[in-house]
């Protein structure tokens, strides 16, 4: 548990990186500081969220700002079917369950061998997380303009390093899964608007197994 | 602005409910298996997106040589955090010398 609970710091803490550069490009992009930190409480789903600010410095429209970061919250609704097996939460936990429902718990969660430190897993990420990404928000819509661009600290490349890390432990029983993934969403990227690539890739998914 | 962002959460909120709100009769062992799947291919596919594609375009930048970084460290079983920090310090050192 010692070692899950570890993964579960690292990750908030490593996800907190990302979350300073949300905050300043949530404040470059335009919004207010109770709008920026309602993304980060309420939608809480750093692809959504970056999806929505960046529609709207696009000069996107309200409407199409909610609909490219409801599309792009569509992941957490498989990660969600897969979790409720796995922790059976019943009531108030449903819902709270369901708003820690993201990349990074479900990650953790889905490495762990057995299900008690699967249920623990996700917990402590989801809540490191929540913590961690709203400090880190609040302190990036402050200080944004002191720090300059996400890229010149190599926080875009952190954020992949990041998901490389939860995906590690599961690359070596699914190589061919994962290649064809990321093949489909580059492909896919050079026709297809930002968010949807990735979408695309559950297709991949459904392509049964043939043997393990 | 306000109201914008609260309807967006819902909305989004809405995936992650659904999924819990499925009777858990109906989550076969081959619905199971398709939700450990589709964890893989979309951590693989953001990881590969971060990594290569800027807007429309694939960009082989700093951010490749700082994932083949990242890919060696966690070989190497460094702890998460160390990777991620020298992950972001291998791009940003590049981009300063110029890359």
């Amino acid at each position: 548990m010692k070692r899950v609970l570890s993964t579960s710091i690292s990750v908030g803490l490593a996800t907190g990186l990302y979350g300073i550069s949300f905050g300043a490009l949530a404040a470059v992009a335009g919004l207010d500081l109770l709008s920026i930190m309602l993304l980060s409480i309420l939608m809480f789903s750093g692809a959504s969220q970056f999806a929505f600010i960046g529609v709207l410095a696009g000069g996107g429209s309200p409407i199409s700002a909610i609909t490219s970061s409801w599309l792009l919250g569509v992941r957490n609704g498989f990660y969600a079917m897969r979790l409720n097996s796995v922790l059976s939460p019943r009531g108030l936990m449903k819902v709270i369950a369901a708003q820690l429902s993201i990349d990074e718990s479900n990650g953790v969660s889905a490495a762990q061998s057995d299900l008690k430190s699967q249920r623990y897993g996700f917990w402590a990420t989801g809540i490191a997380v929540f913590v961690f990404w709203n400090l880190a928000t609040l302190l990036g819509a402050l200080a944004g303009d002191f720090l300059g661009s996400a890229e010149t600290w190599g926080l875009d490349a952190a954020a992949a390093a990041a998901f490389l890390g939860l995906v590690w432990p599961k690359l070596k029983d699914n190589k061919i899964l994962a290649l064809a993934a990321a093949m489909v969403a580059v492909v896919g990227s050079f026709f297809l608007p930002a968010g949807v690539p990735v979408l695309l890739t559950v297709l991949v998914a459904l392509v049964p197994r043939r043997s393990k | 602005m306000t109201l914008t962002v609260i309807i967006a959460s819902l909305a989004v909120f809405s995936w992650k409910m659904l999924g819990y709100l499925i009777p858990q009769k109906w989550i076969t062992d081959g619905i199971r298996a398709f939700s450990e799947r589709v964890t893989v291919v979309l951590l693989t596919a953001l990881v590969a997106v971060q990594t290569l594609v800027t807007g429309n375009q694939v960009e082989f930048d700093a951010r490749v040589p700082a994932l083949g970084v990242a890919a060696i460290l966690f070989a190497l079983r460094v702890p998460y955090i160390v990777v991620v920090i020298a992950a972001a310090a291998t791009a940003a050192g590049l981009r300063l010398l110029g890359f």
